[in-house]
């Protein structure tokens, strides 16, 4: 059996509940995943209050907002495409894709800034500056990398998404009628931005 | 012209003849299929390929421990070849054992669907599964030497050993992600893809362990995801999170391995007490007792399973009322388990039992998970543990919950479905005399660690005191005839697979829907569903038949 004539005899099952059902599922091990980091950061900061309060110092506040506006504007202009998507104006839907698309390189080059500011600062894994400080600012700039670490490779994968989406809906695979994915890459980008709203304070604001 | 073996004529092409792509026959027929029935034995294959170096390994494990001192292998080696014994056994045959292999398989066939709700991504968990393999076979081929810090990668030392830890965690971390997408999968197609009359309570009872595994997959795999990748973070980029000498608490650590490794242990054997619960009314011809009972004690054990993970750490360093709350919650988990097992007994009293390997199989798993549930009670009680942590009386008990358990298990789907999903039967005599064989080798491989680990052998060490060398040299005899009933067994149902007699559409007289469609069933499934009415272990034609000839 030709793989058209397969699709014709076995049509595709279509159930975009079960699709968004899925994605939530998966969005919840997401949760999960961070869930260990918190733990960890949680115990670090009870074992080393005092050396965690002192390295949050070093971080650049008016950075970490910049970023937080930048995420939390990206999320209403994916939330605004999926509506877009359904009233059928799907150029002004692909607009707020690339929007939101714009949203995370401005978070991306702020945080590429920021990170290189820290290198240059002698602060980095296994650097000999880092490695004279205290136990618990070690870990803390440990856990700074890794978690920002992470969620900025889930600000690329969401991007990768979106391209994907702009792809789909160029093919005309994706139309007002059809846009369980769009929906769930939105939902995927409200994740990355939900993990950074934790992220934001409790590396830039608790001192 | 209909065969009498043939209930119903043979009328369409099954889904070994029929493809899903554009390829009609070969490799890549099957491996770019998404038919959940081609994915299952796919996992199948692979499973059995991992499994059978898993054993080699074991085998001589056992061989080197025949004797004190140096026997085959050196110290190192024996280290290497105990972590990748656990590794492959646990990631890439235990855990996908039944869920990937026959849970896809059936899965869908049980609750009346075409296929599992995301076939592609079925298909996409099998490439990780596949993925996840090739890099622990690289962590034991690349220069270095595989990895030796056995299968829980406790830190300081998988940070600090030169040997290849680093592929080991990438492989465990893929079979994670892979296991969490099946368990995705199964969750939502239980959800979304019932047949309209398939409500809750009629769907058989292995459906409703896969749907307690797969919640435990989702919930409790990401937490090992991130804390295997946070040792391999550790180790390449010299990050400091769990090293001692960065600040790091490597206690936390084993909190974090456990707070999944725990619920695994769950992973593992709901999906066999899932079979045992399907094979114990098939053969003892009487409606299951307690279903409900059955199904719940499945969600309890996944839900009271998640909170007791500290109990492998009691001796690591933790506050005497957390130990305490720990202990009492390992002794709740039990109640739920001991449920399934009098249900079990219940449904074969006055039953019309059947000796047929499947249930053999079934028998030597309620006994030996009977065994290895009690002594985890005894090591879940605090005083008894200090004496018994880290002996090789933990080795046994292990071993009998997830091999004399799950293994079983798998022992018994494999003797119960594989007819059903090749169309054809291996030779009953032959599989009852391979059931006696592995079931005595079993126990004479695992029953002596029990006793020598009690008298105070430590686990995993290489060398030991000339006293406990008659207990070593019975077990590892047992690895013999364990070995001897495998090769006996396995070589037997590939015979069977390959050469056996066609087999009808229902050869063991089961309820369920997967014996009221083809064998071996076709592309999607049915032609159309049949009357689901009653429940899935409707046995009510013989019990009243038996009463009336009274």
């Amino acid at each position: 059996m030709s793989s058209t004539e397969y699709a014709a005899a076995y049509p595709a099952h279509r159930d975009d509940y079960g699709s968004r059902m899925g994605m939530w599922l998966f969005l919840f091990t997401e949760l999960i995943l961070f869930g260990g980091l918190f733990i960890v950061y949680a115990v670090y900061r009870y074992m080393h209050q005092q050396e965690f309060h002192m390295a949050a110092q070093e971080l650049n506040t008016t950075i970490g907002l910049t970023n937080t506006i930048a995420l939390l504007t990206s999320s209403m202009t994916a939330a605004m495409s999926i509506t877009a998507m359904q009233k059928g104006n799907v150029r002004f839907s692909k607009g707020l894709i690339w929007i939101t698309i714009g949203f995370a390189f401005v978070f991306m080059v702020n945080k590429f800034f920021e990170w290189s500011a820290k290198i240059q600062h002698g602060i980095f894994p296994g650097s000999k500056d880092l490695l004279a400080k205290p136990n618990g600012e070690i870990l803390y700039f440990g856990l700074y990398y890794v978690m920002t670490g992470l969620h900025t490779l889930h600000v690329i994968i969401g991007v990768i998404f979106f391209l994907f989406i702009l792809r789909q809906i160029k093919q005309g695979k994706i139309h007002s009628t059809r846009y369980v994915r769009l929906e769930n890459s939105a939902l995927y980008w409200h994740l990355v931005d939900l993990i950074w709203i934790f992220l934001f304070p409790l590396f830039y604001l608790i001192h | 012209m209909a065969k009498t073996a043939m209930p119903e004529e043979k009328v369409e092409p099954s889904y070994l003849e029929v493809s899903t792509n554009k390829y009609k026959k070969g490799i890549l027929s099957w491996i770019l299929s998404v038919d959940h029935k081609r994915i299952g034995i796919m996992y199948l294959f692979s499973m059995m390929a991992f499994f059978t170096v898993a054993v080699f390994f074991g085998f001589l494990i056992r061989l080197e421990l025949i004797a004190p001192g140096r026997t085959i292998i050196d110290a190192q080696t024996y280290n290497q070849l105990f972590t990748l014994h656990g590794i492959i056994m646990i990631f890439l045959f235990i855990i996908p054992g039944l869920p990937a292999v026959f849970g896809n398989f059936f899965l869908p066939i049980m609750i009346g669907a075409k296929d599992v709700i995301f076939p592609r991504l079925n298909l996409m968990s099998w490439y990780m599964f596949v993925f996840g393999g090739l890099f622990a076979v690289a962590s034991m081929l690349l220069p270095g030497g595989s990895a030796d810090t056995g299968w829980m990668f406790y830190v300081p030392y998988s940070v600090r050993t030169n040997t290849n830890v680093l592929p080991a965690l990438i492989a465990a971390f893929i079979l994670g992600f892979s296991s969490i997408l099946t368990g995705l999968n199964f969750i939502t197609t239980i959800h979304r893809m019932r047949h309209p009359d398939m409500s809750w309570f009629k769907m058989p009872l292995f459906v409703w362990s896969l749907y307690a595994t797969a919640w435990i997959q989702v919930l409790a795999t990401p937490i090992i995801g991130i804390t295997l990748a946070l040792v391999g973070i550790e180790r390449v980029l010299g990050v400091g999170i769990f090293d001692p000498a960065l600040g790091g608490d490597p206690v936390l650590y084993q909190h974090l391995f456990w707070i999944y490794s725990h619920p695994a242990v769950y992973i593992m054997i709901l999906p066999a007490m899932g079979v045992v619960s399907e094979i114990i009314p098939v053969f003892s011809r009487r409606s299951i007792f307690g279903y409900k009972f059955i199904a719940f004690s499945s969600l309890a054990i996944a839900f009271f399973g998640s909170l007791v993970w500290a109990h492998h750490m009691f001796t690591a360093g933790m506050s005497d009322t957390a130990q305490f709350v720990f202990s009492f919650i390992t002794y709740v988990v039990s109640i739920p388990s001991a449920i399934k097992v009098f249900n079990w007994l219940s449904t074969m009293y006055k039953g019309s039992i059947k000796l047929d390997p499947p249930f053999l199989y079934v028998m030597s798993f309620i006994v030996q998970f009977s065994i290895g549930g009690f002594t985890g009670l005894m090591l879940g009680a605090l005083s008894l543990n200090i004496h018994l942590q880290d002996t090789s009386f933990v080795v046994a008990h292990f071993h009998y919950v997830m091999f004399g358990g799950t293994g079983f298990g798998i022992f018994a789907a494999m003797h119960y479905w594989l007819p059903k999903m090749f169309g054809r039967m291996y030779n009953l005599k032959v599989a009852t005399w391979a059931w006696g064989i592995v079931t005595v080798g079993y126990n004479a491989l695992y029953m002596p660690m029990f006793i020598m680990g009690y008298l105070g052998m430590p686990r995993r060490y290489y060398d030991y005191l000339p006293q406990f060398q008659p207990y070593h040299v019975a077990s590892t005899i047992g690895s013999w005839i364990l070995i001897i009933g495998l090769i006996i067994m396995f070589t037997n149902l590939w015979i069977g697979m390959r050469k056996g007699p066609k087999t009808s559409m229902n050869p063991w007289g089961g309820e369920t829907l997967e014996w009221k469609i083809q064998t071996p069933p076709i592309l999607e499934n049915f032609r159309e569903v049949p009357d689901i009415h009653a429940g899935p272990y409707d046995y009510s034609k013989y019990e009243t038949k038996k009463e009336t000839t009274k």
